[in-house]
């Protein structure tokens, strides 16, 4: 075991997976010598060599569209998007290819690539380098989103997503990147995609959250402990396919429900976490699901970019509502 | 006396005192933001260090008076020479209310300032030029006399943006020029990995348009080409393509750290392409500078960074209730 960031463990991930599997291959934009815009690749070109490991020309359509031509012939891409607010520069390789491309082929062919890119605010990044973008993806069937909160998962996480068959994008919250160590285990584990976590018991309430809301969700329950409250805390790690089971499970058990996102609240992944207890459960519930999510907004200037995330007060405020309702 | 090249451009003595100032004046704001930024008051730089000639030679080229820039988030130079103050600039480095790209809410580097003629933009690379070539396309429906310049680096070339824009213009021929900045980098990805044609002048011909490659430590070599590129646009001839030939003296941004994937010696080699010592030494020779006057243009233009600086840091955040605003129509 050691002590390791969540970039260490993505790092260490990517180097079992190269290691592993001839197939895999990392490229994007500074992965090379430079070890990734974050060091997430760091030393991976030095000990995999330049065909393994590489660097692209500046141009993310071209980075998802051979990434599907390679993974027709057999590879196993692991392209880095430098940040996900450039999305939208790959957007129809991803939502108008590879994610139809097990469907469209009558399952003669498939896209086991998978997508890693930072997002997430809280880091002073304004303008297209905060966005949680998650959404978007989750309403695209055939991608699988994963999105890990700490050191262990996403190790666990990026390994499966790499090894899965179908396309994964894998979103890693810049915050999130240096701002704790984790003991993780040396070598390979996975972790099922499309499984929750939870990541805290409890009973009163369950708190849904997933990427660095996670962590707010387990200060806001520290807080309501205080108070007597005992609050359940679920992990999503994946945001699509959307783990339901643990969800209702929950729900089933402490009958009121708080879903926080960090993205805006339109049409989010918050939503849809809502709409699937009501469906299943709202015999269960003693009060409405709420939600806990960013205004909508365009993501804001980083002097109230505080003010604008949710955070544990606004947790703790929400889960009060429920619970006294 | 050295041969005044500039005269024979048609340029005045203080019209070239004036292009070294602004030079200067882009410099040293952009070092002030680096010494904000260490300090921990300034979230995030991108520098215009060793492109101020390309950016200011184009820009005296252009009709500052009706002309349009789109700029890319080097161009210091390129939005001083078009009326933006060093405060404004330096306001933006902080996200403050002043700032007039966006009142804060954008990157530092994100131009934009409409009563200047300069066209917003944003971070994903190479989508001003589509918005460029569409400022063209108006003035040529309007039959209005304006030129659209839009800048972007050698690495941001490779966007389908970058494509599908030139070859709209060239189509359409559109008053339109496109300046590259080929500092040789895309933060640490070298040209031989970005680019395959031997520059990125001759994919001008591709998109039936000119193509120049010029020397972009030299100002007047740069105001020559686009003040042809200029007249070219204006009396209908269409759009070209310009390669200035640049160094890019610091790290891609204050978030890089270029040792990674720079050498020592590359780092020593590129000072001596210091555009601003180089253009200062045109201007000694002409016999316009010397070392007295040069150090009073430093002095006075440090007083005038430091007077920003103040204003700047004196000036308000954007008020917190001001977050909801201007999503949509009000
Ligand atoms: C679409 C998109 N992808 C990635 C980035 C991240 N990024 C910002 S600047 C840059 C390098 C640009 O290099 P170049 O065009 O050569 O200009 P230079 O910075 O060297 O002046 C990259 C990769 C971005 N802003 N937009």
């Amino acid at each position: 075991m050691a002590q390791m960031t969540m970039i260490q463990a993505i790092t260490d991930a990517l180097r079992i997976e190269l290691e592993r599997d001839e197939n895999v291959l990392v490229f994007g934009e500074d992965v090379g010598k430079n070890g990734g815009v974050f060091r997430a690749t760091d030393g991976l070109q030095k000990q995999f060599g330049e065909h393994r490991v590489f660097d692209t020309p500046l141009a993310e359509s071209a980075i998802g569209g051979l990434a599907i031509g390679l993974a027709l012939q057999g590879f196993r891409p692991v392209p880095e998007i430098q940040f996900f607010g450039f999305l939208f520069e790959v957007m129809d390789s991803i939502a108008g290819q590879m994610s139809r491309m097990r469907y469209r082929t009558g399952n003669t062919e498939q896209a086991p690539i998978t997508i890693r890119s930072p997002f997430g605010g809280g880091v002073q990044t304004p303008e297209m380098h905060a966005d949680s973008l998650e959404g978007l993806m989750a309403q695209t069937p055939g991608v699988k989103v994963v999105i890990p909160s700490t050191p262990y998962d996403a190790k666990g996480l990026l390994i499966s997503a790499i090894r899965d068959n179908d396309p994964v994008i894998f979103l890693e919250h810049m915050k999130l990147y240096r701002s704790f160590r984790q003991e993780v285990p040396e070598g390979e584990y996975t972790i099922e995609l499309g499984k929750a976590d939870v990541k805290r018991e409890g009973k009163d309430v369950t708190i849904i959250a997933y990427g660095a809301m996670v962590h707010s969700s387990l200060k806001a329950a520290e807080e309501l402990e205080k108070q007597n409250i005992s609050a359940e805390v679920i992990d999503l790690r994946t945001v699509s396919p959307l783990d339901v089971e643990t969800i209702i499970n929950s729900v089933k058990k402490t009958n009121r429900a708080v879903v926080v996102q960090e993205a805006q609240r339109q049409a989010g992944v918050a939503a849809n976490v809502v709409a699937e207890i009501q469906e299943r459960a709202i015999l269960h519930l003693e009060a409405p699901v709420l939600r806990v999510t960013a205004p909508d907004t365009v993501y804001p200037f980083a002097a109230v970019e505080n003010e604008w995330l949710p955070d544990a007060k606004d947790i703790v405020a929400k889960v009060l509502e429920v619970i006294h309702f | 006396m050295a041969n005044k090249r500039h005269v024979a451009l048609g340029l005045t003595d203080d019209d070239v005192l004036e292009m070294y100032r602004t030079m200067v004046l882009a410099r040293k704001i952009d070092e002030r933001m680096w010494l904000l930024n260490r300090a921990g008051k300034m979230p995030f730089v991108i520098s215009c260090q060793g492109q101020e000639a390309a950016q200011v030679g184009a820009a005296f080229a252009l009709d500052r008076n009706v002309d349009y820039v789109a700029p890319y988030y080097r161009d210091v130079g390129v939005v001083l020479a078009f009326g933006m103050k060093a405060e404004e600039l330096i306001a933006s480095g902080f996200g403050k209310a002043m700032d007039p790209n966006s009142g804060g809410r954008q990157m530092p580097g994100h131009f934009g300032q409409k009563k200047n003629r300069i066209i917003t933009g944003s971070s994903p690379v190479a989508t001003q030029v589509p918005h460029a070539v569409g400022f063209a396309l108006a003035a040529k429906l309007e039959g209005k006399q304006f030129v659209t310049f839009t800048s972007l680096g050698d690495g941001s070339t490779n966007q389908g943006d970058f494509h599908e824009a030139l070859n709209f213009a060239g189509v359409h021929k559109l008053p339109v020029i496109t300046f590259v900045e080929n500092n040789r980098l895309a933060i640490s990805v070298p040209y031989d990995k970005q680019v395959a044609s031997e520059n990125i002048a001759i994919r001008a011909k591709a998109y039936g348009m000119k193509g120049y490659k010029v020397d972009g430590q030299d100002p007047l070599a740069v105001y020559e080409v686009v003040k042809l590129a200029r007249e070219r646009a204006i009396n209908g001839e269409g759009p070209t393509l310009i390669e200035a030939e640049t160094i890019r003296l610091t790290s891609h941004s204050s978030d890089d750290n270029q040792s990674v994937y720079r050498s020592e010696e590359e780092l020593e080699e590129i000072k001596k392409n210091d555009p601003i010592i180089l253009f200062g030494n045109y201007l000694k020779e002409v016999g316009l500078l010397d070392e007295e006057k040069i150090k009073a243009i430093d002095d006075e233009i440090n007083r005038q960074v430091n007077e920003a600086t103040e204003i700047a840091e004196k000036a308000p955040y954007p008020k917190p209730e001001t977050l909801y605003d201007y999503v949509y129509e009000q």
